[in-house]
């Protein structure tokens, strides 16, 4: 108990006292997962889109695996991007290994999936009927997607949050691509651990009570977001 | 229900039909929905379509309003064929009226003027529009209202308003009322028979309800299990069904 005291009493120093190291591995983790968060957004939401609208062949099989990935174990995802990043890798030429692109490759990979998955079920979710009466109203194919993804925001967002929450809180990808080296590609999970295994576990907790409040300032934001539309 | 069948009549509005469908078959995991030599809605002219439940009452109105595919058959629009590259330009000249009251999770307002935008008239046109439909449906106080806050009645109305405003050539009824209470059909079937009148658009109505009948429709088709057994005048084709 003394040692979580001590750590949130120290977490408090260290935002006071903007202590740099600490926002300098702050800022990081917000770049690294801000954006790894949005490449999959890029790619998620299409794919959620159009497995939840098309029948193909295969469509069942494809689910299966947006489902699957939904769980992929980030330390599973973080070898098979170092075994392409590494110098003998087929993207080895490169040289992106222990790089923060490298944890943003690894990251986008763990998170599109999610945001796939989520997007899929909240596209899904709108009533078919209106699909219908929005095509009645003459929408193009792009006008009809955009209506779509619109009546599908409150999940499309639901999708955004469980997606950064997933990279934002990973350690094991992180780590393997990304070396945790000082000043360049140390993020607040990778430090927590560090300072673990360092024994510093009043500065472990100070580096997870931070993670814990920017992951929940992000998430308030996202939320605040999605509440106020779901309000119009 | 099996009565005489007649062709439709031509005489109330003008004989050639905007919408036409010829030799039309709609066929759905091997069961056969539709099986239509041939059925036609004229400008002016607001057709009830009657059957019991499953006779593909709305699945007709889905192929006429180009949001179905038939299995085979033609459909014509003033004569020309339902091409694929069509559709959008030809959805644009018609409205859909659902049975729920199918809205964008937005405002009364943009709900109305969001597809006037998608068929291209200015903003200040599509104000303007909005605004006279949403008085005439006496909902213009709710213009700001989200659709979420709305009452049955008043969702209804809205979508009725949102397919007036487009102004359609051929507008689509699918028993808009079913799912209101007495009191509120009762206004908008008040309301709508003298706005059906001056629109002069093709009007397809399908209900079940036949007291709603003589205040809309000039015109009826029966259609049993896929298959028009009835088309006239109403009052021809009503004493023509089974008491």
């Amino acid at each position: 108990m003394s040692v979580l005291l001590e750590g949130l009493r120290e977490a408090g120093r260290l935002l006071i006292t903007l202590d740099p190291e600490v926002l300098d591995i702050t800022w990081r983790t917000l770049q690294i997962s801000g954006t790894a968060t949005f490449i999959s957004v890029l790619i998620g939401v299409p794919v959620g889109t159009v497995v939840a609208l098309a029948r193909f062949t295969g469509r069942g099989l494809t689910v299966s695996f947006i489902n699957f990935g939904m769980g992929l174990p980030p330390v599973v995802v973080g070898l098979m991007t170092w075994l392409l990043l590494t110098r003998y890798g087929p993207l080895g030429m490169f040289g992106l290994l222990y790089t923060p692109p490298a944890m943003i490759i690894a990251q986008a990979i763990i998170a599109s999936p999610i945001v796939a998955g989520f997007s899929m079920a909240a596209i899904q979710a709108v009533n078919p009927k209106l699909r219908l009466q929005i095509l009645s109203l003459g929408a193009s194919r792009l006008q009809f997607l955009l209506l779509l993804l619109w009546e599908a925001r409150l999940g499309i967002l639901a999708a955004v949050m469980a997606g950064f929450g997933g990279v934002v809180s990973e350690v094991g990808a992180s780590m393997m691509v990304g070396g945790n080296v000082r000043g360049l590609t140390r993020v607040l999970t990778t430090a927590t651990v560090l300072e673990v295994s360092k024994g510093k576990f009043e500065l472990a907790t100070a580096l997870s009570a931070i993670l814990l409040m920017l992951s929940f300032a992000v998430t308030a934001i996202l939320s605040a977001l999605q509440q106020r539309r779901s309000r119009a | 229900m099996k009565t005489s069948v007649s062709q439709p009549r031509t005489s109330i509005a003008s004989a050639t039909p905007l919408i036409e469908a010829r030799g039309l078959r709609l066929v759905h995991n091997g069961r056969e929905i539709l099986a239509i030599d041939r059925f036609a809605l004229r400008r002016g002219e607001v057709t009830a379509l009657i059957g019991p439940n499953g006779a593909g009452k709305t699945s007709l109105l889905l192929t006429l309003a180009a949001l179905q595919t038939p299995t085979a058959g033609e459909l014509l629009w003033n004569g020309r064929g339902y091409a694929e590259s069509r559709l959008i330009e030809l959805r644009r000249r018609m409205a859909v009226v659902f049975q729920e009251p199918l809205l964008l999770d937005t405002t009364v307002e943009r709900n109305l003027a969001f597809p006037l935008r998608m068929r291209g008239l200015s903003r200040g046109d599509a104000r303007r529009r909005v605004r006279h439909w949403l008085e005439r449906f006496g909902i213009a106080h709710l213009a700001n209202r989200g659709i979420r806050h709305l009452s049955g009645g008043e969702a209804q109305r809205t979508s009725l308003a949102r397919a007036f405003a487009l102004e359609p050539d051929a507008l689509f009824l699918d028993e808009p009322f079913s799912a209101l209470d007495f009191h509120t059909r009762k206004g908008l079937l008040q309301d709508l028979g003298p706005t059906l009148r001056e629109m002069q658009a093709a009007v397809l109505f399908v209900t079940h309800d036949y007291s709603e009948l003589p205040l809309l429709a000039s015109t009826a088709a029966v259609l049993d299990a896929g298959r028009i057994t009835a088309c006239g005048p109403l009052e021809d084709v009503l004493a023509c069904l089974p008491s």
